[in-house]
C-alpha cells in the first residue's frame, strides 16, 4: 500500500492543463458553429408557426388592399358588418388597424357621411384574404411595379 | 279489541294529505331496519340517477335541437361556425356554452329555463320573423350572463393561461395580450361567434354591457 504522493497523476493533469491553455488561445477564433454563424452573433428566428398579419404590397395602382388576416369568422350582411369592429373611423384608433379611405363615406350621390357608404358595405367584393398555398395553375401575372 | 277497533277510525280521520304525514311519522313496526336502510340505499340509487340522466338528457344537443324555435333559427347559424365544425373535430354544443358545468349554478340555470318553457307554450319566437324581432333582447341575455361570470362558459375550455400567443396570429396574439391586461373577458370581443348577431351589434354592446358593467364599479 503506498501513501506517497500521486505524481503520475499531477503530471497528467499538468500536461493536460497547459495544452488545453495553450489550444484555447490559439483556436479561440476557431471554433465553428453549427448554426453557420458565430456563436456570439444574435440571430433573429422567423417564427414559422404564426401568420404574419402585416400589410402586403399591392400588385398594381388600383388593387384595393388585401386583407391580412383570416375574414371567414366575421359577419357581413344588411344586419352587421363586423369588419367594421375595427376598421370604421370610430375604431380604427383602439385597434391600431387602418382606416377605410375616405371615399367609402362618400355616399354615390357624392355626399360625405359619417357612416360606411351603402355601395361600399359588402368589404370582401373588393378586399380579399391570401391563403398560403400553391397556385392551382401556372401564373405569369407580374406586378406593374416590377415590368 | 279496544286497538283493534280504534285503528281504522284513526286511520279515517283527516284528508289525505294528513293520512300522508300521520302514515311517514309512525315507526315501522312490521319491516326490519336492514331493509329499511337497504331499500332507502337502493331507492336513493334509483331516484339520484335517474334525476342525473334527466339533467343530461336535457342537455344533449338532440334535445335543443327538439324544438323548431331552436333547430330552425340558432341551430343553423351555429352549423356554420368553428365549434361545430373544424380541422380537429372537437365540438362545442349548446349546453357546453349555455349551462354551467358546476352542479350548484347548472341547477339555477335548470330553474331559470321552466322561463323558456313558458315561451315555448307562448309562442313568442316560432317563427323566423318573431326570432328575428326578439334576436337583440336574446342576445343581451346572454351577453348580460357572459359578463357577469367573466364568461365562465367560455373558460370551461378555454384557458387564458394555456394560450400560446406564438401560435396565434400576430393580430390575436397583440389584441389577447391586451385584453387581458385591460380585463377584459371573451364575451367583451367575442359576441357572436355561434350565432349571427342582431343589427348595430358593436354600438348594441357597448351601450347595454360594457358602458352598464363599468358604471356600477
Amino acid at each position: 500500500m503506498k501513501t506517497g504522493v500521486p505524481w503520475k497523476a499531477i503530471t497528467i493533469m499538468a500536461v493536460m492543463a497547459i495544452s488545453g491553455l495553450t489550444a484555447l488561445s490559439a483556436g479561440a477564433d476557431e471554433v465553428q458553429s453549427l448554426r453557420g454563424v458565430q456563436v456570439d452573433e444574435p440571430v433573429v428566428m422567423e417564427p414559422t408557426a404564426r401568420p404574419k398579419n402585416e400589410r402586403m404590397q399591392r400588385a398594381y395602382r388600383q388593387q384595393p388592399p388585401l386583407v391580412p388576416h383570416k375574414v371567414a369568422p366575421y359577419q357581413i350582411d344588411l344586419k352587421v358588418n363586423q369588419c367594421l369592429n375595427c376598421h370604421d373611423w370610430s375604431n380604427a384608433g383602439d385597434h391600431n388597424a387602418p382606416t377605410l379611405s375616405m371615399t367609402h363615406y362618400t355616399d354615390r350621390d357624392g355626399k360625405q357621411t359619417d357612416a360606411v357608404a351603402g355601395n361600399r358595405w359588402f368589404c370582401t367584393q373588393c378586399h380579399v384574404p391570401q391563403v398560403n398555398a400553391e397556385p392551382l395553375v401556372e401564373n405569369e401575372f407580374k406586378s406593374s411595379s416590377e415590368r | 279489541m279496544n286497538t283493534k277497533n280504534e285503528k281504522p277510525e284513526t286511520a279515517k280521520k283527516g284528508n289525505i294529505i294528513q293520512r300522508c304525514w300521520r302514515f311517514l311519522r309512525k315507526p315501522s313496526a312490521t319491516l326490519s331496519f336492514g331493509f329499511l336502510v337497504g331499500g332507502g340505499i337502493i331507492a336513493g340509487i334509483i331516484f339520484w340517477g335517474g334525476f342525473n340522466w334527466t339533467m343530461e338528457m336535457t342537455n344533449t344537443e338532440e334535445f335543443c335541437i327538439g324544438c323548431h324555435e331552436m333547430r330552425e333559427n340558432v341551430y343553423q347559424e351555429y352549423k356554420e361556425t368553428v365549434h361545430y365544425n373544424n380541422a380537429s373535430g372537437v365540438r362545442a354544443v349548446c349546453s357546453d356554452c349555455h349551462v354551467p358545468k358546476e352542479w350548484g349554478h347548472k341547477m339555477l340555470r335548470k330553474i331559470q329555463a321552466s322561463n323558456e318553457v313558458l315561451h315555448k307554450v307562448l309562442g313568442s319566437i316560432d317563427t323566423p320573423e318573431k326570432f328575428e324581432a326578439k334576436r337583440l333582447q336574446l342576445a343581451t341575455n346572454v351577453w348580460k350572463a357572459m359578463k357577469t361570470t367573466n364568461s365562465r362558459e367560455c373558460r370551461n375550455c378555454h384557458d387564458m393561461q394555456s394560450m400560446d400567443f406564438v401560435v396565434q396570429g400576430t393580430r390575436a396574439a397583440k389584441e389577447h395580450s391586451k385584453g387581458f391586461k385591460e380585463g377584459k373577458t371573451c364575451i367583451d370581443c367575442h359576441q357572436g361567434i355561434a350565432h349571427s348577431l342582431p343589427a348595430n351589434a358593436y354600438k348594441e354592446y357597448k351601450t347595454r354591457i360594457t358602458d352598464v358593467y363599468h358604471n356600477k364599479q
